[in-house]
């Protein structure tokens, strides 16, 4: 039987260190509502994604209120809309419509965010992939709680350098579209390379096309956990480091996969995966960058980041492998600036800067995330800066994403302010050489040699 | 049988377990075992339950041990024992 001590433990890392059950989110195909008729496919979409989830909200706050753990966000991830809007939308005013029908559903069932406003486009955009892509920037400036993301490349297909050079256009016209609200827009827009199918965290979850009808994938997170076990083996060797990192992500998954797999119970959907990221808030002690610095780093970005983060995030994954059968997502370690007060901290004291923050990538999921840039970049040069990770993910045959915010208005060393869990983000400056001529190219990128791993 | 957790946190004083008690057995809730420590000064309280048989719902139950708490200033959680299973048993 429990004793007493398991139980403090536990109700010690959801009350002190903020362990919770970052997202429940329901993953709906909408192949089945595609119609030529614009006004059918809206009706289609809103009856289904309302039948299917109008029971989730209230299911995640049952499942919270029975086992006392926090389930902070129920969402809804949906089937590509480039895919099922293809038949009936000809214009970027159709696409909207589609964005404006997931928002109103989105409130209807009371969920904070619906991904799934994207293209698949690893290889090439066809016109409807292309309108939906041009329709971004309105979609995201005239709705609330729609999420975008666009897969513009993948190991076993290149990367699409036309979709590239369109994004870092639509990334600068979507802030621009939503500058009066701190260029809000672009912390919804993610661009992918081997993006998941299974994704339940925001802003680049999807229901692949891959999935069944519905299904119930579960994001869990516990930055605070990890921290506050690593304080207690201060100055120990790495093989206990290691194990200490194992054993706590193999406690915060299992409360992931029981919560998966009641929320599965109760809603009847098919439970698909646990996702093992840690994924970190504003709050203080919810933070990767604090864990980073317990592994005995000064701040994020001092010589020996690198190293640190890739081996927290192979320790999480392996602890996190024996709590779940089912594991899926991204699972690895966030390292957004705008959402992680640590991240936010070490660019501050300018420890860690951009090219740091890519390198860090090449060992983490997921990409480049959050980061606000000057607001005067050029459209060519965010082209570029995507370019750069959508390779890291292609050669690495890891997913990699760029979710970056040209601050309208704004210099380096400036803020803008999201508020709630997307935080704030100080301004990062970015290299002043020009790629233009790389960029304008057009065409794309060859997969990648498989053998011959150097 | 699903049983539930009750744990009881807070500055030791006369009467909890009797206050909780009274409680459990005016709700039918039968009691399957009791244990208590002293952690960083704190009365820290666990009990076991079995609500097969409780005339109100979980959710129910929990709100009014959680006011009963109030009342005698400590904090009173009721839990489906499952999270602490599945976290520290393989």
């Amino acid at each position: 039987m429990i004793n007493i001590n398991e139980v403090i433990e536990t109700n010690k890392m959801i009350e002190q260190e903020k362990l919770d059950v970052r997202t429940i989110t329901l993953g709906i195909s909408l192949l089945d509502c595609a119609d030529s008729n614009l006004d059918e496919l809206n009706r289609k979409i809103y009856d289904k994604i309302t039948r299917i989830a109008s029971n989730l909200v209230s299911t995640g706050n049952r499942i919270q209120k029975e086992y006392g753990i926090p389930i902070v966000n129920k969402r809804i991830a949906v089937t590509p809309i480039a895919l099922v809007g293809a038949a009936a939308c000809k214009s970027v005013e159709d696409y909207v419509s589609i964005a404006k029908t997931l928002d109103k559903a989105a409130v209807a069932v009371g969920v904070n965010f619906i991904g799934g406003y994207s293209a698949l486009v690893s290889k090439a955009m066809t016109e409807s992939d292309r309108l939906l892509i041009e329709s971004i920037p309105m979609a995201l400036s005239q709705t609330e709680r729609v999420c975008s993301s666009v897969n513009v490349g993948s190991t076993k297909t290149g990367i699409d350098m036309n979709a590239v050079k369109l994004l870092g256009e639509i990334i600068l016209k979507t802030a621009e579209a939503t500058k009066d609200r701190d260029c809000i827009g672009c912390a919804k827009l993610v661009v992918f390379c081997n993006a998941p199918d299974d994704n339940p965290f925001m802003a680049g979850a999807f229901h692949g096309v891959t999935e069944g009808d519905a299904v119930i994938n579960v994001g869990v997170s516990g930055p605070g956990v990890v921290k506050k076990a690593l304080e207690s083996v201060r100055g120990a060797d790495f093989e206990t480091l290691c194990e200490t990192i194992k054993k706590t992500a193999f406690k915060i998954t299992r409360v992931g996969q029981l919560v998966a797999r009641e929320a599965s119970r109760l809603m009847n959907i098919p439970f698909g995966i646990i996702d093992l990221s840690l994924a970190p808030t504003p709050a203080i002690g919810d933070s990767v960058a604090e864990i980073l610095k317990e592994i005995g780093l000064e701040e994020v970005g001092a010589p020996g980041t690198t190293a640190a983060l890739a081996l927290l995030n192979d320790q999480v994954k392996k602890g996190g492998v024996m709590a779940s059968s089912y594991v899926g997502g991204l699972s690895g370690a966030f390292i957004p600036v705008s959402e992680d007060q640590g991240m936010i901290d070490s660019v501050e004291a300018g420890a860690l800067t951009l090219e740091k923050l890519e390198a860090m990538t090449c060992v983490c999921s997921v990409g480049l995330d959050m980061i606000a840039i000057p607001g005067d970049t050029k459209a060519t040069t965010i082209s570029g800066i995507i370019a750069d990770e959508m390779a890291i993910g292609m050669v690495n045959q890891k997913t990699t994403a760029v979710r970056i915010i040209p601050a309208i208005g704004k210099k380096a060393g400036e803020r803008v302010e999201f508020g709630g869990l997307l935080g704030y983000a100080p301004v990062m400056s970015i290299n002043r050489f020009d790629c233009g001529d790389f960029i304008n190219r057009g065409g794309r990128i060859p997969a990648p040699i498989h053998s011959f791993k150097n | 049988m699903k049983r539930t957790v009750i744990t009881v946190v807070g500055k030791d004083s006369v009467g909890i377990i009797a206050r909780v008690c009274t409680y459990l057995a005016n709700n039918n809730i039968n009691i399957l075992d009791i244990s208590q420590t002293i952690v960083q000064g704190f009365f820290n309280m666990m009990m076991i339950v079995d609500m097969s048989g409780a005339s109100k719902d979980f959710e129910k139950i929990a709100d009014e041990l959680e006011q009963v708490g109030a009342e005698i200033g400590v904090i009173i959680k009721a839990q489906h024992e499952d999270i602490f299973n599945m976290m520290h048993r393989i």
